[in-house]
């Protein structure tokens, strides 16, 4: 597999095991501080500890696979892998259409083949406040985008997870606008942060967390990393996302993580990696700014958030 | 009722209002807290505590439909029960997730409607405990009926702390705030025969 150093949190930094006994001795003080409040202090001693681990490291494999936001299965993070379990994703196919010049449809394993995967750690910065560190598999959108030839109109692109309410349980409720969509501006598609992951930690990509392709967008909030999409469309107009249909003052098209724009219902200021106990601060463009902020000079980010 | 009756159901009462902790101590001990167990047992302490303090406004509905006095016993053990949950519920936030960084919590925090609420509520059910021994009963006299009245608003501002911290779809605190509303509404029925509403 093909690594690209540059995006590599350094492995010095992986104490994986460490990190695990500091989670268990936390939670237990957590325990004792539930039978007794008064032991909370001691709770507080246990973060300070936990402080000395090293904020980029990996996060555990059975806690990515665990904890899910996949609102197309549940709305509970923990109950989405038992439901994701069985959801068909070979055969798969996405095609790729709208104002291109040679529009085609993939099969997932085309797809797979002819981009291949390179490893990238890159940090995901949930909107609701919790983050991890994933060692994605997967190919620069970039190449599947010059490849399908975009016609001059094209400015943005457009992304649709599978419909199909009868694997998807989620779906059979009306309260969101099924299916998903996602979009970017066409440049920042084809930054080369912009990634489709077919796999993590060298795996393929599990059900929950977007089998057989999603999309993973590092500077912006999760939401924006669609799953199990099987279409990607050129258009020229801005895609309305699911989430801006759902509360448009509340997700907005950008969904860039920034700090400094709270949402309306709480702040956006820290964020907890999981695995680990204390809260970090988050970053502008979640720690992506040399790569990214270019793209948004002279934007008003708190009004296009 | 017979005591046999009364004591069981009081053993009840205690068993189930504590199965929750025991939950959450047995769930870290087998690991079965999810991959973020802080924000795990906020969820689950918060949810034990708005569960309590709903049931426990059932109670005076339930006497006045069954002329039994015995739930009126009920109440204060559910409302301290729901308060202690609360209470386990604010420790976390202050000391786990903000390992108690008062600036943070302080630049942040009160600007949050959610949060708000959840502390209007708190700040009302401590009133209701401290004042829940027999002999602040006897001492407030008739001040102490209107300060437990406050249990309303403090089951109200719940409910709005939950419908705003969901993100997405509402059904599920919605459901609590009707139920909510519905034990309050039934106050406003005049009282019959069967006993006296207070
Ligand atoms: C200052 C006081 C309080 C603070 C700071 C507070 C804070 C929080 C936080 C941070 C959450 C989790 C939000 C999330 O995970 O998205 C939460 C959830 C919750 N809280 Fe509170 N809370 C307070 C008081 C209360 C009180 C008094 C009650 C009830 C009597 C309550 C009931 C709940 C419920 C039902 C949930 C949602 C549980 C679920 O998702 O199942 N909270 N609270």
């Amino acid at each position: 597999m093909k690594r690209s150093a540059r995006y590599i949190i350094p492995s010095s930094q992986i104490t994986q095991e460490s990190a695990y006994l500091n989670r268990r001795s936390f939670i237990k003080s957590a325990g004792l501080a539930m039978a007794a409040p008064g032991m909370l202090l001691g709770a507080a001693g246990e973060v300070a500890a936990a402080r000395a681990r090293a904020v980029d490291d990996p996060t555990l494999y059975a806690d990515i696979i665990s904890y899910n936001n996949y609102y197309e299965f549940s709305q509970e993070k923990t109950a989405v892998a038992a439901l994701a379990h069985d959801l068909v994703t070979d055969p798969w196919s996405v095609s790729v259409e709208g104002l291109v010049k040679k529009p085609r449809k993939y099969d997932i394993d085309d797809l797979k083949k002819s981009f291949g995967a390179e490893q990238r750690i890159y940090r995901m910065r949930c909107v609701e406040g919790w983050s991890m560190v994933i060692p994605w598999d997967g190919f620069e959108l970039s190449r599947l985008i010059t490849e399908a030839d975009p016609q001059s109109e094209a400015k943005y692109v457009k992304f649709t997870t599978l419909l199909d309410p009868k694997q998807m349980p989620g779906q059979r409720k009306s309260y969101f606008s099924w299916p998903y969509v996602e979009g970017l501006r066409l440049d920042e598609a084809m930054n080369s942060l912009t990634l489709l992951a077919t796999g993590i930690y060298g795996k393929p990509l599990l059900p929950q967390n977007g089998a057989p392709v999603r999309l993973v967008v590092p500077w912006k909030y999760g939401f924006k990393g669609i799953k199990s999409i099987v279409k990607i469309e050129l258009v020229a107009r801005r895609p309305v996302s699911l989430w801006m249909n759902t509360s448009s003052a509340e997700y907005g098209f950008y969904a860039n993580v920034n700090p400094n724009v709270d949402h309306p219902r709480w702040s956006q200021r820290t964020e907890r990696r999981i695995g680990d106990l204390r809260r970090v601060r988050t970053m502008m463009f979640n720690g992506y700014e040399k790569e990214v902020a270019d793209m948004y000079k002279g934007m008003d980010l708190a009004r296009y958030f | 009722m017979k005591p046999t009756y009364r004591a069981a159901l009081l053993v009840a009462l205690h068993l189930s209002a504590l199965y929750p902790l025991a939950l959450v101590i047995w769930d870290y001990h087998t690991g079965g807290l999810s991959a973020n167990p802080i924000e795990d047992i906020t969820r689950r302490t918060g949810h034990t505590a708005i569960v309590l303090l709903t049931v426990s406004l059932a109670a005076t509905p339930a006497r006045r439909l069954t002329g039994w006095s015995l739930f009126i016993r009920l109440r204060r053990p559910l409302g301290l029960y729901s308060f202690f949950y609360a209470s386990i519920h604010l420790m976390i936030f202050i000391g786990l997730d903000f390992g108690f960084d008062w600036e943070l919590i302080w630049l942040e925090w009160p600007k949050k409607r959610f949060i708000v609420a959840g502390l209007a509520a708190y700040v009302i059910l401590l009133s209701l405990a401290i004042t829940s021994p027999k002999l602040m009963v006897a001492r407030l006299g008739a001040a102490w009926k209107k300060l437990h009245r406050m249990v309303y608003p403090a089951s109200i501002f719940a409910a709005a702390h939950f419908v705003w911290l969901v993100k997405g779809d509402k059904t599920r605190p919605m459901v609590y705030a009707a139920v909510i509303a519905a034990l309050l509404l039934v106050r406003l029925i005049p009282v019959t025969a069967k006993g006296r509403g207070s």
